[in-house]
């Protein structure tokens, strides 16, 4: 059935290039109408600018695409829509602080009255199992909701191409299945899908086609259902992958206590903590998985001294520190790393002395009565970029001139090198590369192997069940009992998440 | 019918003149920062379209003409801000008092040979015998055409932002200036849009300040008027009818010190002249402690400046 | 089409840069606006520019120089420290004036003492009287969130009031035969602020600029204080990520700047002012704040700049006489000085690029 469908969207020697770096280079591929069409690729493989430049948000170097057989060269996202083209970004578009109804029509050419518009929201949502209040206010919704959002102001727009950018980061496994049911509906309507993932079990499950990018180029094409996991991902990282080496250790005294901690979130929509409780003993790794919005930042500015509650909530080495600011908990033994790695774990105009400065004050004695030591820090912060292989002209750079995955390395490894008792870490390797992305959690291991208690907080489940010891859910602020690792299954994590909230699987009339 | 040695009737009448300019400043103002831009030079944007409007208005002979000038006059000088701050990407709290400061010191140049002149008078709109009518006459009727514009333009401005798709765009843009830019919206224009807009209306007020309140030219004629319209904003909570009652709230202190001083009360000048402002710090105190910013309705993306990644 | 594309690393070369080109573009336009207005503009940049440091009469206005040039570096730096964190001190002026009513009051109080200790006790009091006018909006904005920008301007409006009730009312000269006005300080050797080297316009507020710009010089490279100004201004949460409080940053900058201004309001009255009186004030305040950018919120660039436009200052007096200029037309020359900053400014962190494709 696959060969008799039409082409509807062909690229020929795409070539797009920014300073530093080739995004693509001569990708060619094609997308068959009703087709359900992965595009696969790890970080920084080059998906997200191809599929900008077919939403018309840049525009290539060199090549072309056709559309139905003409050519398309779209201006503006405007443009792209009224071809047929929608796309739902990873990174939503949505203004919190308006509603349902008014994002929607923001992302329509010619939105229907709001009268009109909400009743057509109400009855489309329904009519794919994803119920939405047009009136309610998009801060307000959880990030599953706010997927549906997106999902609901392409539908509106009868699309024929349909993008999706790795859409189920954010959602819990049962939330996956529905999606995949809507999307397969769809499917069978007619319109085509373009689905962006590095999650092999779920291009397998959904998908027709698959075009694989490494670097910018493409590299192979595939029929998800005919291969292997193994040999998708060997194609999309193009060696041979090897998990990190666990040195089974002595897991020691309890050294991270957290006990009935609530606080209030200082984030606008934020979620608030509701009661959490976990320890950690010296040696082992706490792996807390959860989708983003459920209270993942917020536990760590609480646990980072951003955040503070009553002294003794937050206890190191038994040592109350509840109340205690950042400076003062590295002081006691822990360090941490937030998720934004610039602008929060590091000050993007300042160079990677300053930015080692800035943790490793405290437990490096970078300072003597307020006097800064700068020869010190310079001396540390290129111990860390030997240490953790940074690939930077020197110390001196900006961290923003830094990759990704680059600045992630120097991020975790100027943690990690302060010789902590307490590490936490929030997404220790999102938008990074598979190689860098190993030897960040290898260095994790490591050190929980020299005795200090590690805290990994990540959506990455995969990420979670390779290194974590033992295993827990954060859910709307509340924290599930934690438990060992061994044995989980993907259900019984996806029941912890708070199974599919509302979702109920589509009841569009069957042909 | 007098408290004090002050008519009630007057006196309100009176704060519905004296608030016009800052009400059109800070109409203004507020559209510029419901699309996410601080602009501080409100009383650079005024001052010039004081005295653009008042030159105007000297050499055409016409009131209409002068409140024209003094509003592209305004709008002129924000163009510059705008540029600076959208194009160029400087710091918007520091572009926006070198607005202030340079709005100030070219009005006064312009003018030099502006003092002492009297500009050609603005009519009332409403013929005279309706003022004659007791306690309504003076409050309702009897102002000049520019009294009801304004208050026509917070009705546009109010219905605009809540019910027509530039208002929305013009939230969406404040809001998230990054996810618009993503859904193929042009930042920069509309908020250059909304800055013009800031401008002409600033420019508005001022005009209104040297053609009718006083009317002549006189250096530094705004007095910080532009001040207190950015804090009508705050008070507004961006929202326009509440600012048609901050602009009265300020008008009629202003107003009432004034009169106050004339009547001769016993409290002492200085603490009458220092109320304005005193009262403005403790009306933005009391609306922005203990809620955060959203609360305050204050759009996300405020203050900010956006640069495309293409 | 040109378009902007972020620089992986800040300008270096742009960074000393930016001033220079700003000042020529200022003389271009400012040239191209005296030129409009009748005068000769090569004739105003030579007065304003050349002939304060090397013309004629230098060895006169030199002096000149210095005595504007103190009290702006002075309130420059204290307010660059705040810009820096982010913190907008607005109402300078306002510090300004109660620092000097403060100061006035107290000398003026142990009026006609003699003792050593008179003056240092004035220089703490001009100090402590700016401090606490700055920390009006401090305490405002870290107990109840309210915008400094606005209070601190509010409250210059207020300090002029007080002033003009200063001079007319509880510092009047009591033997000033009914005018308006304090004591002269030149007339009270104890509480004065003379000229230190003759001729040089060098009194105690320059002396003290100077060591204040060193002071701040070692504070922003070298201690931690002048680490966490910098990085609450860049990236302010990784300034709570490292654990800056923001309050007590808050009220460190304002009450620093504060006092800086309160201490420059002192030096002048009891200096070049001379006497509290209603028109005390000239716009140091406000004139600092275009020193402070100018001199890139650094504190030796803001000597220089305080310098600079000191020159502005005297060489426009000087053209407003000789030449027939108006005053407001330094004004607009000082505004267009920092426009042209910010807007240079852009291509340290930004170059310009040509567009491809349509």
């Amino acid at each position: 059935m696959t060969d008799e469908r039409t082409v509807l969207l062909a690229v020929e020697g795409i070539t797009k290039a920014y300073p530093g770096v080739v995004a693509n280079s001569d990708v060619t591929f094609s997308i068959r109408r009703g087709e359900v069409h992965a595009l696969l690729g790890e970080n920084g493989a080059g998906k997200s600018t191809m599929v900008k430049m077919m939403y018309g948000l840049v525009k290539p170097d060199s090549g072309r695409m056709t559309w139905n057989g003409a050519a398309y060269t779209p201006g503006s996202p405007g443009e792209a829509r009224s071809t047929g083209v929608a796309m739902v970004f990873q990174h939503f578009s949505l203004f919190e602080a308006l509603n349902v109804a008014e994002n929607v029509a923001l992302g329509m050419e010619n939105p229907p009255p709001m009268k009109e518009l909400s009743a057509r929201i109400r009855a489309v949502s329904e009519e794919y199992g994803l119920p939405l209040d047009p009136s309610r206010m998009v801060g307000d919704l959880s990030a599953g909701e706010r997927q549906r959002v997106e999902i609901i102001r392409c539908l509106l727009q009868d699309p024929k191409l349909l993008i999706m950018d790795e859409p189920t980061s954010v959602l819990t496994p049962q939330e996956v299945e529905i999606l995949f049911k809507t999307l397969r509906q769809l499917s069978s309507e007619g319109t085509a899908i373009l689905y962006i993932s590095h999650k092999l079990e779920e291009i397998r499950s959904l998908c027709d086609a698959a075009t694989i990018l490494r670097r910018g180029k493409v590299v192979g094409t595939a029929d998800p259902r005919a291969s292997t996991a193994r040999e998708l991902a060997e194609m999309m990282v193009g060696a041979t992958l090897t998990p990190p080496a666990r040195r089974p250790g002595e897991k020691g005294k309890v050294m991270l206590g957290v006990s009935d901690l609530s606080v209030a979130s200082p984030i606008p929509f934020g979620t608030s903590l509701k009661n959490v409780a976990f320890t950690v003993a010296a040696g082992e790794v706490l792996g807390i998985a959860g989708v983003a919005g459920n209270g993942q930042d917020e536990l760590l500015l609480a646990l980072s001294g951003e955040l503070k509650a009553s002294p003794d909530r937050v206890r190191i080495d038994d040592a109350p520190v509840g109340d205690l600011g950042p400076i003062d908990r590295r002081r006691a033994g822990m360090v941490s790393a937030p998720e934004d790695r610039l602008g929060h774990a590091a000050a993007p105009d300042m160079s990677l002395i300053e930015n080692a400065f800035l943790t490793a004050q405290v437990r490096k004695g970078l300072t003597n009565k307020g006097f800064i030591d700068w020869p010190a820090t310079r001396a540390y912060a290129e111990a860390v970029i030997k240490d953790f292989d940074v690939r930077t002209p020197g110390a001196h750079v900006a961290a923003r001139a830094l990759s990704g995955g680059n600045l992630q390395k120097f991020v975790v490894g100027r943690e990690l090198m302060q010789a902590p008792k307490v590490i936490v870490i929030n997404q220790p390797t999102w938008g990074v590369d598979a190689a860098a992305a190993a030897s960040i959690r290898q260095a994790i291991l490591d050190r929980a192997a020299e005795g200090a208690a590690v805290v990994v907080i990540s959506q990455d489940l995969d990420e979670l069940l390779e290194i974590a010891d033992r295993f827990a859910v954060l859910n709307e602020g509340r924290l599930t009992q934690p438990r060992p690792v061994e044995g989980l299954t993907i259900d019984e994590i996806g029941l912890m998440m708070g199974g599919a909230h509302g979702m109920e699987v589509a009841h569009h009339a069957e042909a | 019918m007098d408290f004090g040695g002050i008519n009630p009737v007057i006196l309100i009448a009176s704060l519905m003149v004296a608030s016009v300019p800052i009400l059109l400043a800070a109409l203004g103002e507020l559209v510029t920062e419901k699309a996410g831009v601080l602009n501080l030079g409100v009383e650079g944007m005024m001052i010039m379209g004081a005295i653009c409007g008042f030159i105007t208005a000297v050499h055409s002979g016409s009131p209409v003409a002068g409140f024209v000038g003094g509003a592209l006059g305004g709008a002129a000088l924000s163009l510059v801000f705008a540029f600076v701050t959208q194009v160029l990407l400087a710091n918007q709290v520091a572009t926006g008092l070198a607005l202030t400061l340079f709005g100030l010191g070219l009005s006064s140049l312009m003018g030099q040979n502006y003092n002492g002149i009297k500009p050609p008078l603005t009519g009332a709109l409403l013929p005279g015998f309706l003022r004659e009518i007791p306690v309504v006459g003076p409050i309702i009727f009897g102002h000049d055409w520019m009294v009801y514009l304004s208050i026509l333009l917070v009705a546009a401005v109010w219905w605009v932002l809540k019910a027509t798709r530039l208002g929305l765009i013009i939230r969406a843009v404040g809001e998230s200036h990054e996810a618009a830019h993503a859904l193929g919206y042009r930042v920069r224009l509309i908020r250059l849009g909304a800055i013009a807009f800031g401008g002409a209306l600033a420019g508005l007020g001022g005009a209104y300040i040297s053609l009718v309140r006083v009317p002549q030219w006189v250096d530094g004629i705004t007095a910080g008027a532009g001040w207190i319209a950015l804090a009508i904003v705050v008070f507004a909570s961006w929202k326009p009818w509440r600012a048609l009652i901050g602009a009265y709230l300020f008008g009629g202190i202003t107003v009432l010190q004034l009169n106050l001083q004339a009547a001769g009360s016993r409290i002492p000048v200085e603490y009458l002249s220092m109320s304005p402002y005193l009262v403005t710090i403790l009306v933005l105190v009391i609306m922005s402690s203990g809620r955060g910013r959203a609360a305050l309705n204050a759009p996300a993306a405020l203050g900010q400046n956006f640069h495309a990644t293409r | 089409m040109l378009r902007l594309e972020k620089r992986p690393n800040p300008s270096r070369f742009w960074l000393y840069a930016t001033p220079v080109v700003a000042v020529v573009l200022t003389m271009v336009f400012g040239g191209l606006l005296f030129a409009l207005m009748g005068t000769n503009p090569f004739a105003v940049i030579r007065t304003i520019f050349w002939d304060p440091l090397f013309g004629e009469f230098a060895f006169y206005l030199r002096g000149q120089l210095l005595v504007k040039a103190g009290p702006l570096i002075l309130i420059a730096i204290g307010l660059s420290l705040g810009f820096r964190a982010g913190i907008w001190n607005i109402g300078a002026e306002g510090q300004y004036i109660m620092g000097a009513i403060c100061g006035a009051a107290v000398g003026l109080a142990v009026y006609p003492t003699e003792n050593r200790l008179i003056f240092p006790l004035m220089i703490l009091a001009g100090a402590f009287g700016g401090w606490a006018w700055a920390m009006i909006p401090a305490i405002l904005k870290t107990r109840f969130n309210t915008n400094e920008i606005l209070v601190s301007l509010m409250l210059v409006y207020v300090a002029q009031t007080i002033l003009a009730k200063a001079s007319t009312g509880f510092l009047k000269n009591p033997e000033g035969m009914g005018f308006p006005g304090s004591r002269n300080f030149s007339g009270y050797p104890a509480a004065a602020n003379p000229e230190l080297i003759a001729g040089s316009g060098l009194h105690w507020g320059g002396v003290a600029a100077l060591i204040v710009a060193v002071a701040a010089w070692v504070l922003l490279s070298r201690h931690i204080i002048g680490f966490q100004i910098r990085l609450s201004g860049q990236a302010p949460r990784a300034a709570r990520f490292h654990g800056v409080n923001p309050s007590r940053l808050v009220v460190l900058c304002m009450g620093l700047s504060g006092a800086l201004a309160g201490l420059a309001g002192l030096f002048e009255v009891t200096g070049p002012a001379g006497q509290i009186s209603i028109d005390f004030n000239v716009g140091y305040g406000f004139t600092a704040i275009i020193v402070a950018f100018l001199g890139r919120l650094n504190p030796i660039g803001i000597v220089l700049a305080g310098v600079l436009m000191a020159l502005t200052y005297v060489g426009g007096e000087m053209a407003s006489t000789n030449l027939r200029l108006p005053a407001a037309a330094i004004q607009v020359f000082q505004g267009m000085l920092l426009f042209f900053l910010l807007g240079v400014d852009v291509l340290t962190n930004y170059r310009i690029r040509m567009a491809k494709g349509g």
